[in-house]
């Protein structure tokens, strides 16, 4: 088994790649159990984090993955483009790239920019969400939080995520990743937010919230950005949550365990209702946990774990 | 100066000639097999000799863009790709609104002694869709073409009021037929391959609605109405339509959209950005057959330089457009005719007759007294494309690396060799 040099999307990695990584996030997290949460790992390594878009949650999950290692982690932050300051991507990347990180982490607003990267420097690279394209971690987070709870794997398994499919990283990178795993997906949203190219496959599509839940293992609402409403996307926040909110009702018809589940960070009782994100159903803290596991395995097997 | 081009394969709109010396005297062309002392012998043997092409469509960047190119560099590219006549497009800084910066432009380009230049001048003042700008004027120095090309008009009051006045004045209008508000900020062609890559997508609707309005405006003022590349299966059949209708409008489309499709933005290279943008499979195969049932114009290169570092940006931020000039020809007749889907002669036709005809020009032809605009075709050549070697300042290509056959040896430009090459 080879392990590709990057994670700019799960497309290059194999249901084994995955596999392999799940198992070593198994032992991350037993790291992070112990009283002192941190191994020597990736001593002498150096992680840089390129945030060319604002994050919080998922910069400090993976300088929290980095250090639970021991890798020395430089940070970039960008407020702006690169176009703002005169300089060309490229540009960018050679002067950070002066100082010597292995491992670069790249979040930026445009889909494609890890994968122009990768092109330039010869450390790897980690899709830490580019635009609306992919947020591979995020998608390895949710299948591994799935797996702990449905064991017996994906196969035959159905997975429906709601919300602003169009403008969601999240939803594309699950859809690719549940689906290569053998589940089914089902995407769910008002139809000016459900590109009809997204279904095939394993993919299907619908307007119906209660369609999309009924029998499913799991339900992911999507955070909805208010922003969508000024561009004649959806006609009001009121429609939207009579129509998509995620609610106990809702969840009646889907399986018996379904999970439910949320990338956050979300509006409660906007598309999902809080009673239910707080409930026993709720897998939305161990998804914000298991983050810090999964990432510290990304960066191990791409540092260190190479087969 | 009397020049004799020896042994030239000769071809021009009338047909085949066969095999011949011919013969320049000063700009002409003096005629065939006439004998008798030169003062210069080009050597022809093996290749085609024909009128040189004419680009209805390229972006020289002069003024104020000489970082992406320049007149002489533009020109330069032109003639290295064959062409003799080049309309230059108005969207520069500032915009060519004015009567004065459009006769700067053709004095300067005719010092250069390259291909040569026929500006086009913008149709609305600063290129702001508002007011018209002096139609008249701007004919009178030199203007053939007017055109905001790269911003669509948006107002189709103004678009009528563009056609009723440049009809008055035997004008053409060229459109850039894309519905801004229906494009929003699509980077490339909306579908199965910009929702995979979350790019955001500009859906082929755009191009089909507004090359309808600007038909509709053709038929209601009678105006030449050229429009520019066009891109989409759906576009074509509107303009199609239209023209079976009897509207007065002509169209051209381009190599890139000829020969590439959306997939090449899998890559995320912004050098496959282009507006409008590259669609699928399906549009270039009909774009093919509609060059080839006669339904296209012409071939307008759509030449775009930009420079690398701008490329070099991220998707949105990068500019829309590729520098084509010196590819063009072999690139089609590689592609086109080296695969059976086009004949030489209708290749031909699309630079030369197409675009003479678009204009309302003269066609060109080999002829005794006709301009000595000539280029010499090596059909037999076949090389990589080494944009290292491009004239042009845009030192990069979508085609680098790929081997074309077919490529421009010479260009002569009123009987002076405006380019030379392998």
């Amino acid at each position: 088994m080879t392990t590709p040099k990057h994670l700019l999307d799960t497309q290059d990695w194999t249901v084994e790649n995955i596999e392999a990584l799940f198992n070593t996030a198994d032992v991350m997290a037993q790291v992070l159990e112990r009283t002192i949460k941190k191994v020597p790992a990736l001593q002498g390594f150096t992680v840089g984090t390129l945030f060319f878009e604002p994050s919080t949650r998922t910069r400090l999950s993976f300088e929290r993955a980095a250090r639970a290692q021991s890798a020395d982690v430089v940070s970039f932050a960008a407020g702006g483009s690169s176009l703002a300051k005169g300089e060309s991507l490229k540009d960018t990347l050679k002067t950070l790239d002066a100082m010597q990180a292995d491992l670069y982490v790249v979040r930026h607003a445009v889909a494609g920019v890890p994968h122009q990267l990768a092109r330039w420097t010869d450390a790897a690279i980690v899709n830490a969400g580019d635009g609306r394209r992919a947020h591979p971690t995020q998608a390895l987070l949710d299948a591994y939080t799935f797996r702990q709870r449905f064991p017996d794997g994906f196969a035959g398994k159905k997975l429906a995520i709601v919300g602003d499919i169009m403008h969601s990283r999240v939803a594309r990178s699950n859809a690719e990743l549940w689906t290569k795993l053998g589940a089914q997906v089902t995407l769910c949203g008002p139809r000016t937010l459900l590109p009809p190219e997204l279904a095939g496959g394993r993919v299907s599509l619908t307007t119906d919230l209660c369609e999309a839940a009924e029998g499913a293992h799991a339900v992911m609402a999507l955070r909805l950005q208010s922003e969508r409403m000024g561009r004649g996307l959806l006609p009001s926040l009121a429609e939207y949550r009579a129509r998509y909110c995620l609610t106990e009702e809702v969840m009646a018809g889907a399986h018996p365990d379904a999970l439910v589940m949320h990338p956050g960070p979300l509006n409660r009782d906007v598309e999902i209702s809080g009673a239910l994100a707080d409930g026993p159903q709720s897998v939305i803290e161990a998804q914000v946990k298991n983050g810090v596991s999964v990432r510290m395995a990304v960066l191990y097997t791409l540092l260190v774990g190479r087969r | 100066m009397r020049t004799l081009i020896k042994q030239a394969h000769l071809h021009d709109a009338r047909g085949d000639h066969g095999v011949h010396d011919l013969y320049l005297r000063g700009d002409r062309i003096e005629g065939v097999d006439l004998g008798g002392e030169v003062d210069h012998t080009i050597d022809a043997q093996g290749n085609l000799v024909t009128p040189a092409f004419i680009d209805l469509h390229a972006h020289l960047r002069e003024p104020g863009q000489e970082e992406k190119e320049d007149l002489a560099s533009g020109l330069a590219a032109a003639a290295a790709g064959g062409f003799g006549t080049v309309v230059s497009m108005a969207n520069t800084t500032p915009p060519v609104d004015d009567p004065g910066l459009v006769a700067a432009l053709a004095l300067k380009a005719e010092r250069l002694g390259l291909a040569r230049l026929r500006p086009a001048a913008t149709l609305s003042r600063g290129l702001k869709g508002e007011g018209l700008t002096d139609f008249a004027a701007l004919k009178a120095a030199g203007a053939v073409m007017i055109t905001d090309d790269g911003i669509p008009v948006a107002d189709a009051h103004l678009m009528r009021r563009a056609c009723e006045y440049a009809q008055d004045l035997g004008l053409v209008i060229q459109t850039h037929s894309e519905e801004p508000s229906l494009r929003q900020g699509g980077v490339m062609h909306e579908g199965a391959v910009s929702q995979r890559l979350g790019l955001p997508g500009n859906p082929a609707a755009a191009e089909a609605a507004m090359i309808g309005r600007d038909c509709e405006i053709a038929l209601l003022t009678g105006a030449r109405v050229h429009l520019a590349h066009v891109s989409s299966k759906r576009g074509m059949q509107v303009v199609e339509w239209f023209k079976a209708q009897g509207a007065p409008v002509t169209c051209e489309v381009t190599p890139h959209h000829l020969t590439l499709t959306d997939a090449a933005l899998a890559s995320f290279d912004p050098i496959y950005k282009v507006a409008p943008p590259l669609r699928t499979d399906e549009d270039v195969a009909y774009l093919r057959e509609a060059l080839r049932r006669g339904v296209v114009d012409n071939i307008g290169t759509d030449h775009a330089p930009h420079t690398r570092a701008e490329k070099e940006r991220d998707l949105l931020e990068a500019p829309f457009g590729i520098g084509n000039l010196e590819v063009t020809f072999a690139l089609l007749y590689t592609e086109l005719v080296g695969s059976g889907a086009l004949s030489l002669e209708r290749l031909l036709e699309l630079f030369q007759a197409g675009p003479a005809r678009v204009m309302g020009w003269p066609t060109p032809t080999l002829e005794p007294g006709e301009p000595a605009d000539l280029v010499v075709l090596d059909l037999e050549a076949s090389r990589p494309v080494t944009p290292a070697t491009f004239r042009s300042k845009a030192k990069f290509s979508p085609w680098s690396g790929q081997t074309l056959r077919g490529w421009p040896v010479m260009t002569l430009v009123g009987g002076r060799v405006a380019f030379e090459g392998v």
